[in-house]
């Protein structure tokens, strides 16, 4: 469990980072943010990076703050830094606050970055996840210029994302939201700490006694998080309850295409998709 | 009353805690100061000028021919000084075990150093890289080239035996303990209720992996092995043999161990070749596993299949258990033989009464990581087997759990209570002292049995799955022959205690010096323990099977009694005073009764006016020193009660602990704070057995958990509420103390009171057959 050679290069700008980037990505260079998956890959020598150009140095990156009607989060932002909801974020910094507990453990989350996850993209992420539910755009950089992937268009699978191997996922944005807005996370995993089998994240705004522009995302369940239509359907225009609840979960559980594994058949994950989407929505009720 | 006890030595009740001074009482542990400021010395803080670290060439294949190992491209890294592989070790034998019965034909089947032209399981050790530095001695392997071709593997016990070499079955051994007609017993019940249940594979996981240091010292010509644990004078005669060497010429170091739990510190080929490699590369040889071989390679256990029945009369009285064991022992037989099957098979009945039992195992090698014994070996399997059946048996009769136990209970007045087996050379057991009953009836009571089940059905009725479970074991424990320690006093009147124990972060330096303490009439903090070094005392049994407390505290008694003797003899001498009036109080001879400043001569004093050439020796042996032993032919029988409350989760499967109890008679407690720790901490990785952790494998022989993402130890928020109930009812008559050990009754019954309690959450008895309980499995129970 000691990691192959590499190269260790700590540049302290952006735009050193970025040439030296676009130099080493060729040969299998790497950023390292907080090397909370990075290092352990490492460790097993299932990742042997040649070059690791560690960003924890770089001026900047380190930006958290609001944009307008988004929240800008730079690439070494902590998961930590999301443990107390910030008033000044409204219902996303509550509904941050309420996602990043159940991320890893504590020590983890004081290294480990928002970024990072995202550039990481493991299936069972609630990053990945909070970002596709809430609709967030990534500004991705390289040494040529920047551009800005939404959401929708990020994620392909399993660890599998739209950045190209010289761009550095500068920032993310989340949207904020509407005062009043519901939101609620449930995940179900075997131990506290341990990546998701199965989550959901859901927000929705209740008008008029009925629940409109619902947002219903899973994590865990299938390759990479995405919303699901079928449920946010059956949701709006209904009133907010047990049985539209129900009914969003068996919706999601229909359209599901679950991810298995040695000790998981595909019939347990799809089960527990219309459980978490329930369980999300009634927390977001409570 | 029948009398078991003939011809063997017995003890009088022995001072409950508030006639002592310090035994049983709650002392703060000696041992601690350098553990919690970081100032441990750990295999891995060990370092000697020179060393050049091991790094192993494992299989990737569970089974397999070797046809060719290319060493070249490796040995040209800069850096690497050898790379062995079989061919360069073959005069060294396989790694032996400890003699047991059927041993001699279970040597065939031992693990040789390194593969000797087969590989039997994922992990098998290849090659060894010698390197200047462990990264360039795990670069180096990488480049090694095996090249292998592949077998059919064995994947399941219970699958017809396969061929572990031409003519030889991977069916090593047939096992059978019986007494009583079982046919008979079958033929007359009333009720009769047969079980297909399964224990997964798991087994202890110490924080501290396996790390071995070999140091040649020129000067002495003596060979050292560091990092040692557990059973260091054994690992010692072992090495002894295997390498051919004079006793005198190898010793073992123990030092700080980040726990054993039966399987860290026994002896593995790593341990074997940094030796052979220190001796050989003239330079010291450093090797630290690191986690993703500790789960591939250290002794796991616990896998076993039962098909077994139960036959009840119409009171519910058990007339008699019939087990057939799929045992599986992976892919060698390792340090202990047979054992782990034998000790399931001994102790099946438990603490019941009953007339007839047949039990037969099937010893077999598969294609996976060897076993060997973990924490409570055999017991946590028997119990959770016979457990399940008693509360099946009581479930098809109508009968209430508890109520079914209690009809069954070996009562007091039978006491001690003979179990012997109709096979030759198969030890009896003696249980020494119990009453059964008494501890179920405090237990219920602390546990609000009652209460709790009418709060169960209460939410139940809500649509919640809760339940309670139970689970009745008997331990065993001290077995021995024989052990011994050394003591003496300095002229500061610091006491040093040599014993032959070993820690393994149980507290054992604590309890050896409360023993000692309370014997000789000193502070016990005064009191330095030795322990783990093969050159400070020629013998030790270590630390395993819950012996450390009960054989060498026994001696530690003896010992530190006859110390005392000593003292005050010579005391009498110079206080002018008949030895019978005097007593040793914080170190120091006084006149029983005086008030202070009366007659009084301190140990330290008295070790001064002792030393060599010394007047009042008058031909006596000089220094305030002694040796002692202490035999016993007999082991001890603690025994428990574990109370699981869970709930389950229909919906994702999930069973959660919500509560447990362990109600546990240790006859005396020598720290009760100390057993409470190793109560709890046994049950946490009882609950892990029960719920969370399990060595799973491929069809092909792969192994599935080989990190902490995939072999689920449960951490502190998995962990319930664990009460503790210690009580000391039944003192061991077999030792002066009357103690019985305490490592192993906090995990013996999770796996069965776990078990019982979702059954009672599900309202379906004998739903659990398989451990683990996994939310998956668990959802395939509801589907
Ligand atoms: C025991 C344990 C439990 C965990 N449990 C969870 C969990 O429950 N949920 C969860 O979501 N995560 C979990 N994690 C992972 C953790 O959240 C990581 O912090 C996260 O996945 C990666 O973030 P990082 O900053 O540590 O990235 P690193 O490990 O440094 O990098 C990860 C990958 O992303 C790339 N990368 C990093 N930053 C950027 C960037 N700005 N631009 C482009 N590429 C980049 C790296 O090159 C690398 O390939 C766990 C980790 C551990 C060790």
């Amino acid at each position: 469990m000691k990691p192959a050679a590499f190269l260790y290069h700590a540049p302290r700008t952006l735009e050193a980072a970025l040439t030296l980037l676009a130099e080493v990505a060729p040969q299998d260079g790497r950023i390292l943010a907080g090397g909370q998956s990075l290092v352990p890959a490492m460790a097993f020598r299932l990742a042997r990076p040649t070059h690791l150009v560690d960003i924890n140095g770089v001026a900047g990156l380190d930006r958290l703050a609001i944009d307008g009607n988004v929240l800008s989060v730079g690439a070494t932002v902590r998961h930590a830094a999301f443990h107390k909801a910030d008033p000044a974020f409204g219902v996303l910094g509550a509904l941050l606050a309420d996602v990043v507990h159940n991320i890893a453990h504590y020590p983890i989350r004081t290294r480990g970055t928002m970024c990072g996850s995202l550039a990481h993209a493991d299936p069972a992420s609630e990053w990945c996840l909070t970002a596709i539910t809430l609709g967030a755009e990534m500004v991705a950089k390289t040494a040529k210029g920047a551009r800005r992937i939404p959401a929708a268009d990020y994620f392909q699978g399993i660890m599998s994302t739209a950045l190209e191997p010289d761009e550095l996922l500068a920032e993310v944005r989340l949207p904020l939201l509407a005062n009043g807005t519901k939101h609620g996370f449930y995940e179900f995993n075997r131990r506290a700490g341990d990546f998701a089998i199965g989550m959901a994240l859901v927000t929705y705004r209740v008008e008029n006694g009925k629940i409109a522009d619902a947002h219903v995302g899973i994590g865990g369940i299938e390759g990479s998080p995405r919303r699901v239509p079928e449920a946010e359907a059956a949701l709006n225009g209904q009133a907010p309850g047990k049985v539209a609840f129900e009914a969003a979960g068996k919706a999601t559980a229909a359209v599901v295409d679950p991810i298995e594994d040695t000790q998981t058949p595909a019939s347990y994950r799809r089960d527990l998709a219309a459980t978490v989407v329930s369980r999300a929505l009634e927390r977001a009720a409570a | 009353m029948t009398d078991h006890f003939a011809g063997a030595k017995t003890y009088p009740v022995p001072p409950t805690t508030e006639q002592r001074t310090i035994l049983g009482k709650r002392a703060t542990r000696l041992e601690d100061p350098p553990l919690v400021s970081g100032r441990g010395r750990y295999a891995g803080d060990i370092n000697f000028p020179r060393q050049l670290h091991m790094r192993m060439v494992r299989s990737s294949m569970a089974n397999g021919t070797i046809k060719s190992v290319n060493v070249a491209e490796a040995l040209k890294v800069p850096g690497v000084v050898a790379i062995w592989t079989h061919e360069d070790i073959k005069e060294l034998g396989p790694v032996d075990f400890r003699a047991d019965r059927g041993a001699e034909i279970l040597k065939p089947y031992r693990q040789p150093v390194l593969a000797k032209g087969r590989a039997r399981y994922v992990g098998d050790p290849i090659a060894a890289v010698f390197a200047e530095d462990p990264y360039v001695a795990e670069d180096a392997a990488d480049l090694v080239e095996v090249e292998m071709e592949e077998l059919p593997v064995v994947i399941d016990s219970w699958a017809t035996p396969g061929e572990f070499e031409p003519g030889r079955s991977t069916e090593g051994a047939l096992l059978k303990h019986s007494f009583g007609d079982i046919e008979a017993a079958f033929k007359k019940a009333h009720t009769i209720v047969e079980l297909d249940l399964f224990t997964g594979r798991h087994s202890g996981v110490p924080m501290e992996t396996r790390g071995a240091l070999g140091y040649y010292d020129a000067t002495k010509d003596i060979l050292e092995l560091h990092g040692a644990a557990k059973v260091p004078h054994r690992n010692r005669e072992t090495l002894v043999k295997m390498l051919g060497r004079a006793p005198k010429g190898l010793h073992v170091h123990e030092s700080h161990v980040g726990g054993g739990f039966g399987i860290r510190g026994e002896l593995y080929p790593e341990d074997v070749l940094v030796l052979v490699a220190a001796m050989r590369l003239g330079r010291p040889i450093k090797w630290i596993e690191d986690r993703r071989e500790h789960l591939m390679c250290a002794n796991q256990g616990r896998e076993q299949r039962h098909k077994c029945r139960i036959a009840a009369d119409e009171n519910g009285r058990v007339l008699g258990i019939d087990d057939e064991i799929f045992h599986d022992q992976g892919a060698y037989v390792r340090t202990h033989g047979a054992n782990v099957a034998n000790r399931t098979l001994c102790m099946m009945t438990g603490g019941y009464d009953i007339p007839a039992y047949r039990g037969i195992a099937h010893y077999r090698l598969t294609n996976k990581t060897p076993c060997a014994t973990y924490r409570a070996p055999g017991r946590y399997e028997s119990t959770f087997v016979r457990e399940r059946l008693m509360d099946a048996l009581a479930d098809k009769m109508g009968l209430d759990r508890i109520e079914l136990r209690r009809r069954n209970l070996i009562t007091k007045a039978q006491m001690p209570y003979l179990i012997e087996f109709e096979e030759q050379g198969v030890e009896e057991l003696l249980y020494d002292s119990g009453d059964y009953e008494l501890l179920l009836d405090k237990g219920l009571k602390a546990f609000r049995w009652k209460e709790r089940e009418a709060e169960c059905a209460a939410r139940r009725a809500k649509g919640e799955a809760v339940g309670i479970g139970i689970a009745f074991f008997v331990e065993e424990s001290g077995r021995g022959p024989s052990d011994g320690a050394k003591m003496s006093v300095d002229v500061n009147g610091d006491v040093e205690l040599i014993t032959g124990g070993a820690s393994l972060g149980q507290g054992f330096e604590t309890s050896m010096a409360q023993i000692a303490a309370e014997a000789l009439g000193v502070d016990y903090q005064k009191i330095t323990v030795v322990h783990g070094q093969t050159d400070r005392i020629a013998q030790g049994i270590g630390a395993h099977a819950a012996r450390a407390t009960v054989l060498t505290g026994g001696a530690v008694n003896e010992t530190a009694l006859k110390l005392r003797a000593k003292a005050l003899e010579f005391g009498a001498e110079l206080l002018q005073l008949p030895v019978g009036d005097l007593d040793i109080v914080d170190g120091v001879i006084v006149k029983k009764g005086a008030p202070p400043g009366g007659p009084s001569l301190s140990l330290g004093d008295l070790a001064k006016k002792l030393a060599p050439g010394a007047k009042l020796l008058n031909g006596r042996d000089p220094h305030l020193a002694v040796e002692a032993w202490f035999n016993t032919d007999h082991t001890v029988f603690p025994y428990g009660i574990h109370f699981a409350q869970v709930r389950v989760d229909r919906q994702t499967g999930q069973t959660v602990c919500e509560n447990f109890l362990i109600a546990y008679d240790i006859g005396r407690a020598v720290n009760p704070m100390m057993v409470e720790g190793q109560l709890v901490g046994g049950c946490v990785q009882g609950l892990g057995g029960a719920l969370y952790e399990e060595f799973a494998y491929s069809e092909s022989g792969e192994p599935l958990a080989v990190t902490f993402v995939d072999y689920l130890l449960p951490t502190m928020r998995e962990a319930p509420q664990i009460d503790v109930m210690i009580t000391e009812d039944a003192p061991s008559p077999m030792n002066p103390l009357g103690i019985k050990g305490a490592g192993e009754g906090g995990i013996n019954g999770v796996g069965g009171a776990i078990a019982s309690a979702i059954d009672d959450a599900l309202g379906k008895a004998g739903a659990v057959v398989q451990l683990p309980v996994t939310p998956q499995r668990m959802k395939a129970m509801l589907a």
